[in-house]
């Protein structure tokens, strides 16, 4: 199995780290295989920020994307930069007070689910946390990662005096992952009409 | 001999290859070091600077490239082991310091993060267009060995041998990664100390009144005396005698250049390394090195699936090139293909030593990517009709 | 073919510091590298430096040659970049004293950007540049120092270039130590010398030194002793002067002397002093971006 997963977002939103946390779950704890690669061109300067991730029970061997089953959007140009690459039927994870869906002609074909993981971070004291509430998110929604092993990821990549806050955050979007899965399609989430899934899902198949 | 506890950072890491070649280097001893930086390769001194004051070495930043290529030799001289790391437009700036190196026997290791060129090119970006640069980019003739790791795993394991060669054969090795090994960041396994193999520095037990710097046992590799210790040393780029004192006649000349080719070719078989899957009783086989190799990978998949017989054989030491291997494996097969990520380089050796026993194809791409995987199967397919 | 000299009871006084093996030396009759070498050996006996744990390093050039001559570790690297050698050395065995000998083009012109950052660094090493105001090895040609009016071989109608003062130079990017002597001054440059090899930090000594063959010849000079002559009649002793009143003009006197004597921390003391208690300590080092990676998605791209 090869996943491709891109992460994209703005500088300081902690892309990277989030990416960084990934990778470790994946290759530290799970004992599968993770390539990472970055943009570092000129298109990285001006906030823009974005990790590249394959996944795979194998070793990797090619290194970059070339569709990626998942695309985690931490705001808006990630979305309408990244978010027509996805692969039909593959997840489209968003920041919800960030990414207005819309924003693209056509909305792509996947499955997409929405969280206001910014507000939730100011919530948490912290708005850099909101990167890991993501990644809380991500593992949630895709199950493409357990959540034990990205707890193990972030105890890994966080530094010691902030892993409390970070895996609260990670909680957080993990829980409201779960939950939104269970109340697919009510509305008893802010976020939620945005795009809950469901439809768009039997849609792809 | 094994490597220092204290140098080396044990355990399982998810680190980028920079940061992976800089671990490798401080393993296999290195506690100096001078650069200056330069897209893609700043991360590996940017992460020895942070590493060096903490196992009692220092990094230095320098001038220009030209400072740091020999500030190196200047910390190699005073006893310790060094490096330094650039890429592309840096590369070519050191060329005459690796030709003193080369020159001087002064054991040391060169890493270029290859990126896209000529000049200043595609600073961000991967290429393989060094490769010749590599082997003969400074003045005068001299004969040296470039490995060259595909993933962030092998940019610690090699660059540890990088450094174990150079002192083993007092040459400068050239590391040659490029933009998306640098820049990638997998799973790094680093071992316990006393599972790192480390080659000590080739010292002297003469004492000074009978110590000649230059001359050679055996594997004509001269034995080492540092600055400061009472040895009086006399090191010049010059052509020069036993002693070290310059001569310079065509006499002295032939006697110096052939030993420092033959230091070299004498070690052919050790330094041919290579890894081969799949070679026995293939039709076609896929010669690739560094970054190239793993989509090269992807294509030899691709291309078995159809049912096709391929091989691959990847290069992790490209210099010396592995002449005999080429020599007995191309009348066994129908064509051998190279990939590169540049317009065709290191294929021009593996013409000659092929000699018109099979087809050569060469898959070029000027870099800023990789390949896409079918335009190697494509090649394969061609090479198997 | 080297001269076999007869042993005699008499023996040069600085014979265990030169390469005895090594001597005659290359150089012209005439030429005022040797009177130089000759003061630099005396300085070092004087000075009491261990030579076991001198060092000396050189470019390429005739005065390049300098290091082949004295019996120290001897490191005749490539052209002009003799300093950056010789900071390795320093950095890798404190222990060491570093004394790069060179000559101006190597140091001031193609090595040009080694002087001034060696200098700014306050790397601890005791450069000696022998000004001859041209490129000799190579034939005669212009150099950054060839006075304005003079000819060489690239600039027959003399240069168009003013010349560069070295000791102005070296002071403004914090040499701890300059001074000037010439080839007539044998006295006074070894005294200077004797200073230098004591004192910490980058110290620079500028030696003008007659090149009859390729200089002096082509510029009215009959020969190296007309050269001395002329510095012995034009120079004058100045010590303290600015830097800025010192440079060489044709017909104007040759100011010398020491210019510049301060203190400042050289390169490892103050790393040392800055690294402190983390010197040596193995720091905890995270393998992970964390935060500072987001800085590098902005990653420059030259
Ligand atoms: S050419 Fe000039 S500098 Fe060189 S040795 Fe002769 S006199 Fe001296």
């Amino acid at each position: 199995m090869l996943t491709e997963l891109r992460i994209a977002g703005f500088g300081g939103q902690g892309v990277i780290l989030a990416a960084h946390i990934i990778g470790n779950a994946i290759t530290l704890v799970e004992k599968g295989y993770a390539t990472m690669t970055q943009n570092y061109g000129p298109e990285a300067r001006g906030g823009a920020a974005s990790a590249a991730l394959v996944l795979s029970d194998e070793p990797v061997l090619y290194p970059y994307l070339t569709r990626p089953d998942i695309l985690i959007a931490m705001s808006l140009e990630a979305y309408t930069r990244y978010g027509p690459e996805v692969k039909e039927g593959g997840f489209l994870l968003v920041e919800e007070d960030l990414v207005q869906l819309d924003a693209l002609p056509q909305v792509p074909k996947c499955k997409i689910y929405g969280i206001p993981a910014t507000r939730f971070a100011e919530e948490l004291g912290k708005k850099m946390v909101l990167n890991v509430i993501m990644v809380g998110f991500f593992s949630a929604i895709t199950k493409a990662v357990s959540p034990e092993a990205c707890r193990a990821g972030v105890e890994h990549e966080v530094p010691k005096r902030f892993l409390d806050l970070n895996v609260k955050a990670f909680n957080k979007g993990y829980e409201y992952g779960l939950e939104l899965l269970t109340h697919q399609g009510e509305r008893t989430h802010p976020g939620e009409e945005m795009i809950p899934g469901l439809e768009l899902e039997n849609h792809t198949k | 001999m094994h490597a220092e506890k204290e140098s080396v950072l044990t355990g399982t890491h998810f680190i980028n290859g920079d940061t992976a070649c800089c671990e490798g280097l401080l393993a296999a001893g290195a506690k100096f070091a001078a650069g200056y930086p330069i897209t893609p390769s700043t991360e590996v001194v940017e992460r020895f600077a942070q590493r060096a004051p903490t196992v009692g070495g220092l990094f230095i930043q320098m001038e220009d490239e030209l400072a740091a290529s020999i500030t190196l030799q200047g910390m190699v001289w005073a006893g310790q082991k060094s490096f330094t790391v650039t890429s592309g437009p840096g590369y070519s700036l050191m060329m005459e310091h690796i030709g003193y190196a080369a020159m001087t026997e002064t054991p040391c290791v060169f890493v270029d993060v290859q990126r896209g060129g000529p000049s200043t090119g595609l600073p961000t970006l991967p290429a393989q267009g060094d490769m010749m640069q590599a082997r003969f980019g400074s003045h005068g003739d001299y004969s040296t060995i470039s490995l060259v790791p595909n993933s962030p795993q092998e940019c610690f394991d090699l660059s540890v041998k990088a450094l174990n060669l150079a002192e083993k054969f007092r040459v400068p090795v050239m590391f040659m990664m490029d933009e998306c090994v640098g820049h990638m960041t997998e799973k790094v396994v680093i071992p316990e100390a006393e599972e790192i193999e480390v080659q000590p520095r080739r010292r002297t037990s003469k004492k000074p009144d009978e110590y000649l710097a230059y001359e050679v046992g055996e594997d004509l590799v001269p034995e080492m005396a540092h600055a400061g210790e009472g040895y009086g040393l006399y090191v010049t780029g010059l052509t020069h005698d036993k002693k070290g004192y310059p001569l310079m006649n065509p006499k002295q000349q032939r006697e110096l250049v052939t030993r420092l080719f033959e230091k070299i070719s004498r070690a052919a078989d050790e330094l041919t390394i290579v890894e081969a899957d799949g070679v026995e009783g293939a039709d076609v086989v896929v010669v690739s090195y560094g970054i190239t190799s793993r989509v090269a990978m992807r294509a030899v998949h691709l291309a078995r699936e159809k049912g096709l017989k391929v091989g691959s054989l990847r290069l992790i030491c490209v210099w010396p090139f592995p002449e005999k291997l080429i020599r007995e494996l191309a009348p066994k097969v129908k064509a051998l293909i190279m990939p590169e990520l540049n317009m065709g380089q290191v294929v021009i050796e593996l013409e000659r030593f092929a000699a018109g026993r099979t087809k050569v194809i060469s898959v070029p791409h000027p870099g800023g990517t990789v390949h896409d995987p079918l335009e190697i199967l494509e090649a394969i397919e061609r090479g198997a009709q | 073919m080297s001269t076999l000299i007869e042993p005699t009871a008499l023996t040069n006084p600085v014979e265990k510091v030169l390469r005895n093996d090594r001597i005659p030396t290359i150089w012209c009759p005439g030429c005022g590298l040797g009177t130089t070498v000759n003061s630099f050996a005396y300085a070092l006996m004087a000075s009491g430096a261990d030579l076991k744990k001198t060092a000396i390093v050189s470019g390429i050039g005739c005065s390049g040659r300098v290091s082949g001559y004295v019996a120290l570790d001897s490191f005749h690297t490539t052209h002009g970049r003799a300093i950056p050698f010789a900071t390795g050395l320093k950095l890798a065995n404190p222990e060491l004293t570093v004394v790069v000998y060179s000559g101006d083009g190597d140091l001031t012109s193609i090595g040009g950007n080694h002087l001034i950052h060696a200098a700014r660094r306050n790397m601890d090493i005791l450069v000696v540049c022998v000004n001859n105001m041209i490129y000799a090895m190579t034939g005669g040609q212009a150099a950054a120092t060839t006075p304005g009016a003079a000819t060489s071989t690239t600039t027959p109608y003399g240069s168009f270039e003013p010349e560069l003062n070295i000791p102005q130079l070296v002071d403004a990017a914090g040499a701890c130590y300059v001074a000037r002597w010439t080839a007539f001054h044998v006295k006074q440059l070894e005294k200077s010398m004797t200073e230098a090899l004591k004192k910490k930090g980058f110290r620079f000594i500028e030696v003008l030194s007659p090149c009859p063959t390729l200089y002096g010849r082509r510029n009215g000079y009959a020969d190296g002793l007309a050269q001395m002559k002329e510095y012995k009649e034009m120079a004058k002793v100045k010590n303290g002067a600015p830097t800025y009143e010192v440079a060489i003009t044709h017909g104007q006197p040759i100011i010398v002397g020491k210019f510049v004597d301060r203190d400042r921390p050289d390169y490892l003391t103050l790393m040392r002093s800055q690294l402190g208690a983390h010197y040596h300590e193995v720091a905890e080092v995270g393998v992970g971006c964390g935060d500072e990676s987001e800085g590098k998605e902005g990653c420059c791209s030259c």
